[in-house]
């Protein structure tokens, strides 16, 4: 199912991951990219290559993606999805269940911008990147930006254009000694930016 | 040539695939022994171009086969693969808009499919009205229909241009190997062979002619080797090339002289507007080399083609009702 769904993805989409700082390895990571649409972890994933798709995990929202049987099921059985809750409770840490995931040995793709923006350059990062970075100073931060995605499928619509898209992925970044959250939130931000192609 | 004659179809058609296959391993056998020779940096750089426009006649060559192999369902099949990547690098290259959206589904997932399969049904008089005629009207409604009226004529343009070319264009490829001629059942591959080779001698003479003439360029800022004299001298190689094949197709000599012309011509000024098309989506060079869009340069490959195989195609069929 998973391979036919990555198919899928690379027909409509090419989906052609350009690994400009680092090679596709099985090391433990973090992907954080621009959020654009709906498909955006679809693209990441499908172009990693299949060796690496079941180890690294996209993080979904708990309401959303378990609200019917069809989205729990792909969340859970084909992308091996970590659930976050989005609203927030006192007793709760929200990135729990992402530092179980990372704690266990997964990779994690993430989109530290919250939700998707469309005005071309992303939003301000949110600071679980940070927190994570602190805590797991072993896991490496890789910046990738995803080209074209939201002339697929722009909000709203359904049925995806066959469109080609690329994910360009950066050098690994590590949070530097006494770096603050904000000084890090911006650099991090900033990576992701210059990986945007000339007129893309 | 008379024992050649009095095999069947099938047998030629086979024999024809062993020659060009084995002329094919040939050289490329020699092109690995010459690259087992030390070569100076630049000879390198000549020889990779050539490996890389080896690999891609081997890669057409063998489409081609397995079109034929294939029968009526495969080969409408596989150029149908072929026109969804085509249309979908072009798409990538413009710049189209939200309220696009619609119309570009339609394009891919409606008209595609419908053109290819009315080749695969070979009803040759809906298929060649289809896309000029029907499409033609839909696609603006479609677009007129999402409510945006910026740029609206430019953006439906872009998208009809793409599916004349992608579509339309290319579809008479497996049409050619579809249609059936009186006396001449199932020698579509012929013609789709003859097309094929006099249009890519075609090309091939005319890159060399400009290289040794140095002509001035006609249009410059879209092609800086295109001229005049090296266009006659490619077509009129093509049109030799036809005529020395006259054999395998259902023309005279000078009958395959004129058809060859006309495919010639139709392949090489095809090359020319597709070069002007990539300028002016600001693309210097598709083939070969990832662009930022991911695009791989089939598109590239495929236009000369698609703009010759519907000229031939008519011309063909006109040939055939004047002698029935």
């Amino acid at each position: 199912m998973g391979k036919l769904l990555a198919f899928i993805a690379r027909l409509i989409t090419g989906a052609q991951g350009h690994w400009q700082g680092c090679p596709p390895e099985a090391l433990q990571r973090i992907y954080f990219a621009n959020h654009q649409s709906h498909l955006d972890w679809v693209l990441i994933w499908a172009s990693l290559p299949g060796e690496l798709r079941s180890t690294t995990r996209p993080i979904a929202a708990k309401d959303y993606w378990t609200a019917t049987p069809l989205k729990h099921w792909i969340t859970r059985e084909v992308f091996n999805a970590v659930y976050v809750n989005r609203t927030r409770t006192d007793d709760q840490d929200p990135l729990e269940p992402l530092q179980q995931a990372l704690a266990a040995g997964d990779s994690l793709v993430i989109f530290p911008e919250g939700t998707r923006s469309n005005k071309g350059e992303p939003q301000a990062f949110k600071s679980g990147l940070y927190h994570l970075a602190e805590q797991f100073p072993g896991v490496q931060l890789v910046p990738a930006w995803i080209s074209n995605v939201q002339r697929v499928m722009p909000k709203g619509e359904v049925v995806p254009v066959p469109i080609l898209c690329t994910v360009t992925f950066g050098a690994p970044m590590h949070l530097q000694d006494g770096e603050d959250k904000r000084a890090f939130l911006e650099r991090a931000r900033a990576a992701v930016m210059a990986l945007r192609p000339v007129g893309g | 040539m008379g024992f050649l004659r009095r095999m069947s179809t099938e047998h030629q058609i086979a024999l024809l695939f062993v020659i060009v296959f084995g002329m094919l391993v040939l050289v490329t056998a020699a092109a690995i022994l010459r690259s087992l020779r030390d070569i100076t940096p630049e000879h390198r750089q000549r020889h990779e171009r050539f490996k890389r426009d080896l690999r891609a006649v081997w890669i057409g060559m063998t489409t081609f086969w397995l079109a034929w192999v294939s029968g009526p369902l495969g080969a409408t099949l596989l150029f149908g693969i072929f026109s969804f990547l085509a249309l979908r690098e072009y798409i990538t290259l413009m710049h189209t808009r939200r309220s696009d959206h619609r119309s570009l589904i339609a394009a891919f997932f409606v008209v595609l499919p419908l053109q290819y399969a009315l080749v695969g049904w070979r009803t040759f008089d809906l298929f060649s009205v289809f896309i000029p005629v029907y499409v033609f009207i839909a696609i603006p409604v479609i677009s007129a229909l999402a409510g945006d009226p910026e740029r609206f004529l430019e953006r439906n343009a872009k998208i009809q241009w793409g599916i004349m070319v992608c579509v339309f264009g290319l579809s008479h490829a497996p049409a050619l190997l579809l249609l059936d001629f009186r006396g001449q059942e199932g020698r579509g591959a012929f013609l789709v062979f003859f097309l094929v080779i006099v249009t890519g001698v075609g090309q091939v003479v005319q890159e060399a002619m400009s290289r040794w003439l140095r002509r001035r360029p006609v249009a410059r800022a879209i092609s800086r080797s295109f001229s005049y004299r090296a266009w006659w001298c490619g077509s009129l190689a093509g049109a030799l090339a036809g005529t020395a094949l006259y054999w395998i197709t259902p023309f005279k000599p000078w009958q395959a002289f004129c058809m060859a012309a006309i495919a010639c011509t139709a392949g090489t000024l095809g090359e020319l507007v597709t070069k002007a098309l990539k300028k002016d989506a600001g693309v210097q060079y598709w083939g070969n080399q990832a662009s930022v869009t991911g695009a791989v340069g089939l598109l590239d490959r495929i236009a000369p083609l698609a703009f010759a195989a519907p000229v031939f195609f008519h011309s063909v069929r006109w040939y055939f009702k004047l002698t029935p």
